[in-house]
């Protein structure tokens, strides 16, 4: 197993204010395999996540990595494994900073030698020609951003990437573009991806296996094989998927909260 | 191959503005000459910077530019007002005026020069610093911070000034000590919006540690609006050491600091309107440059009106 | 003013905005005619949807200048218009719904109030019978508990709530035009689909003629009538909407064959390549 998590409790403010924003979740992800975690915005899914990476260090149960078992404080080494990509492409880069200098901070936290090499390397890896390498944010489009946010987190050559709605900011047409280029470098490098998404169709289209969150709950967990065929159990997760299918009057009326 | 990358491909302003830097010495350059591109076109900023680089020349220069040494007295020459020989007059000891505040924007200029590079520094540090950790370290350092700020800047420099004794650089490190709290809560303030910035986040998610992203990658987004802040705070910096040399706590006699000048001036201010006027139009001029500087900064870094 | 004088005819519409380098064109020449129907304008971000929809009340934001040859509602020139009349128009005749609610509600007036206020301005309804309007919108817009909600802050609503909210402000003076800016992108697919709901009820209730803006193609297809698909400020195409599947420029196939679709095995997408040819040649709907 590459990502175990049981029980995983999150639990933010205090008192009467206490939001669990994440209740009880158990999952696996495999040693390269793609694992997509969907449901609504508000259900927790960015939380499980920035809790797997090590940014949120406020939870209970257990989260192994690797077959490590994970604290709330990571060691060095531990970012080195695993790495994750954000959702705005806009926010996620330092707006004074190349991406020279975007993708040289890795390498010199570290300590890896050979700069240079890594950093073109990467570069060309994401479809980036040298043209970019000395580039501000600022001039660059929300696809090549978050082609820069990937390269971020490949300098390091991760086993593990976390991808929070990599996609959700971008035009289709970009869209279809990054999800080839994950698809590419999962292959490549023997990735295991945990990708974070409201899109069934994209999960479709770049994951294995998916789970379904609501409220913070884990409501189910399938094969894409059961996604594409309309196979899922919980009424929560067929709602979902018959909101994916465009507008029809008739369903809009049919649906009703999950709680 | 001898082709080097660094050449300017046609000229030096496509080099600049290019879309595509070749490397780490061109992305910088286009970054600067696209802010001064912008600060050009205000005018009334492009003044101020022109002022303040006369004040720097000018200082620099004081020995050759002055026409007569700015101790030296003629008691018969007392209190003349302006005229070929002394274009802005002589003061009470038959000084000429002009000379003195040539030489006296020697003093202006370091007085600035060190506040400048202390007490937006300190700000810097402590607001980054309490604006990261947040928590108790927050609590502290804020708390520091309230109580320098709840007291009137002058009053605590006169305490300052009065407990290490008069004298101009004391002067300075009363002012120095009594101007960084606003810079730490301005640092802190930005430090806030761009603290659980996902850049922020990338970062730690490297293995970066604490102090590495407040210097890396906080300090650079505040030093903006630091400068401006900076900046615009130098007039309040020459008027307090002038308000200081005016109350005879800051520069001593004979020194020519231009706040003295004027105390000097006042006994005959109706009479002899120049003795004092003089300094005083001096230091309206210089904080005026500052002014406009620190406003024309603002628009080239801290462009958040876009 | 004749009735059966179309909706709205936009005639060669352009918008401009200066740049350092000259002027750049956001809207190069869009054309189209509106019944009571839902037109679609789709396009990638950038491509002049919002300008497009914004020109049309005269809202872009200044330095921008609209130009056109026709711009007129039932038959009334949108150009010539004093702003006093414009003022009459925004809001009572035409809506316009934005994608955030948040920039768009008086953060220190009660959702209800400002409701309420929305229909005294047009009609100057005594307080009580505003109130009692303003009640039945928040109900039509499926809000459950409206007494509750008409004395909540924005602050205190949801954001899919606070969408709904907006739509009932816009919709209480009855317009006979809605201008809706990718009204539902920032909601999740269940409220997006009952929000849809609520104005396809309007449109078909109320005979109101509606522009939807929005980058999703698919949703556009399966909620409006008629689409505009734009490209770098020009209508490349437009179509029925049931015929999208059937759409013959490259652009509009680029980007419908590089959608995900669940039922479709992975593999990698068909990638959009863009033809400097788009940018020329536009179709005069
Ligand atoms: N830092 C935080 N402080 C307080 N509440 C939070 C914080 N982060 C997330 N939440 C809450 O946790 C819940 C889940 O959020 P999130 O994981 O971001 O959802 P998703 O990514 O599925 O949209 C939400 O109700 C959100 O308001
Ligand atoms: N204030 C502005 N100044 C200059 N250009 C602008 C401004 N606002 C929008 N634009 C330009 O107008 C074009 C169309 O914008 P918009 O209509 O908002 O696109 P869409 O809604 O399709 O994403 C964009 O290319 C953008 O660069
Ligand atoms: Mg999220
Ligand atoms: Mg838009």
């Amino acid at each position: 197993m590459m990502i175990d998590i049981q029980d995983l409790q999150i639990r933010f403010g205090q008192g009467a204010d206490a939001v669990t924003a994440v209740d009880g979740v158990t999952l696996s992800v495999r040693e390269g395999e793609s694992f997509g975690l969907v449901g609504e915005s508000g259900s927790g899914k960015s939380t499980v996540l920035r809790a797997v990476s090590g940014l949120n260090d406020e939870w209970t149960g257990r989260i192994a990595v690797a077959g490590t078992e994970q604290g709330a404080k990571r060691p060095r080494g531990f970012y080195k494994l695993c790495q994750m990509v954000f959702q705005d492409p806009y926010g996620s880069l330092h707006p004074r900073h190349t991406v020279d200098r975007i993708l040289a901070e890795p390498i010199a936290i570290h300590g890896l030698g050979d700069a240079d090499a890594r950093i073109v390397r990467v570069l060309r890896d994401v479809g980036l020609g040298p043209a970019f390498r000395f580039r501000y944010p600022h001039q660059l489009s929300g696809g090549q951003r978050q082609r820069v946010a990937i390269a971020r987190a490949l300098v390091l050559e991760p086993r593990v990437l976390l991808l929070d709605e990599p996609t959700s900011a971008l035009d289709v047409s970009v869209q279809a573009e990054i999800l080839n280029l994950l698809r590419r470098l999962r292959a490549e490098h023997g990735l295991t991806l945990v990708l974070v998404t409201h899109n069934l169709a994209v999960v479709a289209n770049l994951c294995d296996r998916l789970a379904v969150m609501n409220r913070g709950r884990l409501v189910e967990e399938m094969t894409v094989e059961e996604l594409r065929r309309g196979a899922a159990r919980e009424p929560y997760t067929l709602q979902l998927l018959r909101a994916s299918q465009g507008y029809d009057r008739a369903t809009a009326e049919s649906f009703r909260d999950y709680a | 191959m001898t082709a080097r990358s660094d050449i300017p491909p046609a000229g030096w302003r496509d080099w600049l503005t290019t879309d595509t830097p070749q490397s780490r010495t061109q992305a910088r350059l286009g970054r600067a000459w696209a802010g001064w591109t912008a600060f050009r076109r205000n005018r009334l900023a492009v003044a101020g910077l022109l002022i303040v680089l006369a004040l720097v020349v000018v200082a620099a220069l004081a020995p050759v530019l002055a026409p007569y040494h700015p101790y030296a007295q003629d008691l018969n020459g007392r209190l003349l007002p302006p005229s070929l020989a002394h274009w802005l007059g002589t003061d009470a000891f038959g000084r000429d005026i002009l000379s003195r505040l040539i030489h006296g924007a020697r003093l202006t200029l370091m007085i600035v020069a060190l506040v400048a590079a202390t007490a937006p520094l300190a700000g810097l540090a402590i607001g980054t610093a309490a604006g990261y950790f947040g928590g108790w370290v927050d609590t502290v350092l804020m708390r520091i911070t309230d109580i320098a700020l709840a007291f009137p800047k002058l009053i605590l420099a006169l305490a300052f000034v009065a407990a290490l004794g008069p004298g101009i650089e004391n002067a300075v490190i009363a002012i120095a000590i009594t101007s960084w709290p606003p810079y730490a809560r301005i640092a802190r303030a930005e430090t806030l919006t761009v603290r659980h910035a996902d850049f922020i986040s990338a970062a730690r998610l490297q293995g970066a540690s604490s102090l590495r992203i407040i210097l890396g990658h906080i300090m650079p987004l505040c030093v903006a609006s630091l400068i401006v802040r900076t900046t615009l705070d130098m007039a309040g910096v020459i008027l307090t050491a002038a308000g200081l040399g005016f109350l005879g706590l800051g520069a001593q006699p004979p020194l020519p600091e231009w706040g003295a000048m004027i105390a000097n001036g006042r006994q005959y201010v109706l009479e002899q309107w120049w003795v004092a006027a003089m300094p005083g139009l001096a230091i309206f001029i210089v904080s005026l440059g500052f002014n406009l500087l620190g406003d024309g900064l603002r628009d080239v870094l801290d462009p958040k009106g876009d | 003013m004749t009735d059966d004088a179309p909706l709205l005819e936009v005639s060669n519409l352009r918008v401009a905005f200066p740049t350092r380098t000259g002027m750049a064109e956001a809207v190069r020449g869009v054309s189209f005619t509106l019944g009571r129907e839902k037109l679609g304008i789709v396009g990638e971000s950038g491509s002049g949807k919002s300008m497009t929809g914004r020109s049309i009340l005269r809202l872009v934001p200044p330095p921008g200048r609209v130009s056109a040859d026709r711009l007129a509602f039932r038959g009334e020139d949108l150009l010539a218009a004093s702003p006093r009349r414009l003022r009459d128009i925004r809001g009572r005749r035409i809506a316009m719904v934005m994608q955030d609610p948040k920039y768009s509600l008086n953060p220190v007036m009660t959702v209800g109030r400002q409701i309420a206020e929305a229909y005294r301005v047009h009609s100057h309804a005594g307080a009580a019978e505003a109130k009692r309007r303003a009640l039945e919108m928040l109900a039509a817009v499926r809000i459950r508990d409206p007494e509750r909600v008409y004395d909540r802050y924005p602050h205190e609503v949801s954001g899919g709530m606070g969408q709904r909210i907006m739509i009932a402000m816009m919709l209480i003076p009855g317009p006979d035009l809605l201008i809706a800016d990718e009204p539902t992108s920032a909601l999740d697919v269940t409220v997006q689909m009952q929000v849809l709901a609520i104005l396809d009820d309007l449109c078909s209730q109320r005979g109101m003629g509606m522009i939807f803006v929005s980058h999703d193609l698919n949703l556009v297809a399966s909620f409006c009538d008629r689409i505009l698909i734009m490209y770098a400020g020009r209508v490349v195409e437009s179509c029925r909407a049931s015929e999208l599947h059937t759409a013959t420029h490259p652009y509009t196939r680029g980007l419908l064959a590089s959608l995900p679709r669940i039922g479709e095995p992975p593999g990698d997408l068909p990638v959009l390549s863009r033809d400097p040819a788009w940018l020329t040649a536009g179709l005069e709907a």
